[in-house]
């Protein structure tokens, strides 16, 4: 791979001093200190960090890395030594000459615990193993054990370690202190405050993390109630996060809850489309029907989080409405068919009186293959920018995922939109007859129902009807990005490429598909058959992406300069 | 019943935050304060300590939730706060407790505060008053009382008019 595209996950961190400690008999060089999870200043690094470097699970609940630490749910409890001192303030050394080790006597907090040069961290003794059993068995007083009907059932932190540390029955005779169930939180969440472990890392999330200071624990002892303030709803655009870092099932998704069996779900690796910033997703289906989508961690463009409008953006996919017939007219064909026809028809096009409006929510390789029938017919292309007001946290002022994209490839000028009049001017004028749309309504964008219907030939790919798909005289039905796999350019640059979760709906295809045979029958040019070809076609052939391969996007994808 | 801050407590709570580095850090004491003057600590209450304070009310409503000698509702006019440490628990404060709330119609089981329909006798246990010699000790409003017996309670509860 060139130079300049970088697959980094995380900026480079500032050269620091290591240290060596021992996880479990194993010795780990650390660095000595640690971006802090907010500020990014160095803070001492912890024996958690250094556990999870070594590649050593300690289990926790309240700690989390994008988190500041507040060391409350004490599972992460582990012993420890440090490198004895004699008298004389020199290390003790032992006969076969390695430093003696001073154990603690008692143990510590993994996750608020800085290391020190020689520590020895001991994670697997008895004694670990009695403090965890015991944390957890407290844990579990107060907690209802409803995992039957429990949402979290199957991604239950409690469950998981119930498994490695619990008992097989409860100890506690005693009455569990009652707290109130099924409490509105917010317009998008549910809280069951029988099942909160008081970790706080909801609390810190909405504090830290989405600048809302909202949530807190209300009452004393084992009465604490996590509790938003009474008559004030729980609703910033980054709610259902906290629902994600809840490790028990006290916070639920109101989208979500009852509605599947977290284990049913087929997890696909995607990337949203509601902006520019392209949060990294995983997409929960079954049966091909979508049933959510959750952040994927990617430091290099949304951390852990997603914005709750994101979230939520994926239920016109299942729609009842969809375009599921390949049509000519109001009749339904097939693919063989409407491409033949399509392709007979730009065979005789003029230079020139050709137009395209390619929407910056189709992929990179869709827009590319766009780019080269475009350019076939001269024709006069675009795309439809959609500028809102961003947020300082992860909603992008762009509302388009690909805008970037739709500029390398050509598609939209620098400054998108500026075609669009041009476009509507040439048909107004009759120098331009023939109008290729690919997923958006023109109709409100400045190229109305009259001048569509002064168009000898409309073609027109979308994936749910509108009053241009009404007017055109070939339908292609889309997928979904859930339908298909492809890459965005994000608003910084990020190529980032998404896979198939769910099957097209009806006789759609993914647009590539189609655009591939249609631009060998149009051009005679015959491009790769696959996404993996075409992609690493178009790095080849677009500067921008500097053969960039799509083996090389990997999960997080890949900045180049744009 | 409007909550409005007389300027004068006000002003003494403004001066008050200047004593601390950071303005949350008067947060009980605006807390006190307000329910010195108010008898309890109201919505209103929290919400405009929080204003005062540039924090958001669950941090208020938090701290209220927190501390039993927070009230939410008002008390009675006459406040009986019996105290049940060790001295006076082993020197009848239970009993003392019960005596009161049996002539007054009150829960004495209930949780926190106990308050007549009529809203003038509250009665409350309270952590130790410092009078470990003299149990079992209380306190009527601002009044003390030592080594109370049924009798001296009944004498107490005459006295409040």
């Amino acid at each position: 791979m060139s130079a300049t595209p970088t697959t980094e996950t995380k900026p480079a961190p500032p050269a620091v001093e290591t240290i060596k400690v021992k996880v479990d008999g194993k010795e780990i060089a650390v660095p000595k200190t640690m971006p802090d999870p907010l500020t990014g200043k160095p803070v001492p690094t912890t024996m958690i960090q250094a556990c999870a470097l070594a590649t050593v699970d300690v289990p926790h609940y309240c700690y989390h890395p994008k988190l500041p630490v507040v060391g409350n749910c004490r599972m992460c409890l582990v012993e420890f030594g440090t490198p004895a001192m004699g008298p004389d303030r020199k290390p003790v050394i032992n006969p076969d000459g390695t430093p003696k080790i001073a154990k603690s006597p008692r143990p510590a907090i993994a996750c608020a615990t800085p290391i020190s040069p020689g520590m020895e961290i001991y994670t697997t003794t008895p004694g670990v193993k009695q403090m965890r059993e015991g944390v957890l068995e407290f844990l579990l007083i107060n907690h209802p054990l409803d995992c039957p009907i429990c949402d979290q059932a199957g991604e239950c932190k409690l469950q998981e370690y119930s498994v490695d540390y619990g008992q097989a029955t409860s100890r506690f005779v005693e009455e569990k202190v009652h707290k109130p169930k099924q409490v509105d939180l917010g317009p998008r969440i549910v809280l069951d405050d029988e099942r909160c472990i008081l970790c706080t890392r909801c609390i810190r999330f909405s504090k830290d993390i989405a600048g809302d200071d909202a949530l807190g624990i209300v009452n004393r002892g084992s009465y604490n109630t996590l509790s938003a303030y009474p008559g004030k709803a729980f609703d910033n655009n980054y709610t259902l996060n906290t629902v994600d870092i809840c490790p028990v099932g006290a916070l639920t998704s109101k989208d979500f809850r009852f509605k599947m069996r977290v284990w049913f779900l087929k997890e696909t690796k995607s990337v949203c489309t509601s902006c520019a910033t392209g949060c990294n997703i995983v997409i929960g289906s079954r049966e091909e029907k979508i049933y959510r989508y959750e952040p994927r961690e990617n430091d290099a463009v949304n951390s852990c989080w997603m914005c709750d409008t994101g979230r939520l953006n994926y239920k016109w996919i299942g729609s009842e409405n969809r375009l599921t017939e390949v049509r000519i007219g109001k009749e339904t064909t097939t693919w063989t068919n409407a491409l033949k026809e399509i392709s007979g028809k730009l065979a005789n096009v003029k230079a020139g009186s050709v137009a395209m409006v390619a929407s910056a929510r189709q992929t990179n390789e869709e827009l590319f293959l766009l780019a080269k029938l475009g350019k076939k017919f001269n024709a006069l292309t675009d795309s439809v920018p959609r500028m809102q007001e961003g947020d300082k946290l992860l909603v992008s002022a762009d509302r388009n995922p690909n805008s970037n994209g739709a500029k390398l490839t050509g598609i939209s000028p620098a400054q998108m939109g500026s075609n669009l009049p041009k476009i509507a001017e040439g048909i107004r004028n009759g120098s331009i007859k023939t109008l290729i749309v690919f997923g958006e309504d023109v109709t409100k964008h400045g190229i109305g129902a009259d001048l569509l219907g002064k168009l000898e030939t409309l073609i027109v790919s979308e994936i749910l009807p509108n009053k241009t798909t009404e007017l055109a005289h070939y339908i292609l039905p889309g997928c979904a990005h859930a339908e298909k796999r492809g890459s965005f350019v994000n608003g910084k640059g990020r190529v980032q490429r998404f896979l198939k979760a769910v099957e097209p709906k009806g006789d759609a295809r993914p647009e590539w598909e189609f655009l591939h045979e249609l631009v060998y029958q149009v051009t005679g040019q015959n491009g790769f058959a696959s996404i993996e070809g075409l992609f690493n076609q178009m790095a080849q052939e677009v500067p921008a992406f500097n053969g960039v391969t799509w083996a090389a996007l990997g999960d997080t994808g890949v900045t180049i300069q744009i | 019943m409007s909550f409005t801050v007389p300027p004068q407590l006000e002003a003494e709570l403004n001066e008050l935050v200047t004593h601390y580095p950071q303005k949350r850090s008067a947060s009980l004491m605006f807390l006190h304060a307000l329910q010195e003057h108010f008898g309890y600590i109201s919505k209103e209450a929290i919400e405009w300590t929080a204003q005062k304070l540039e924090l958001q009310p669950i941090n208020i409503y938090e701290l209220v939730t927190f501390y039993p000698m927070f009230r939410q509702e008002p008390a009675g006019k006459y406040v009986l706060k019996v105290c049940r440490t060790l001295s006076c628990a082993l020197g009848g404060s239970h009993k003392l407790h019960e005596h009161f709330c049996q002539k007054l119609g009150l829960d004495s089981h209930g949780h926190g505060l106990q308050t007549t329909k009529d809203g003038k006798f509250s009665v409350e246990f309270v952590e130790c008053l410092a009078s470990c010699g003299t149990a079992p000790v209380m306190m009527c409003n601002e009044d003390f009382y030592e080594g109370v017996s049924n009798a001296k309670a009944d004498e107490i509860l005459g006295g409040c008019k």
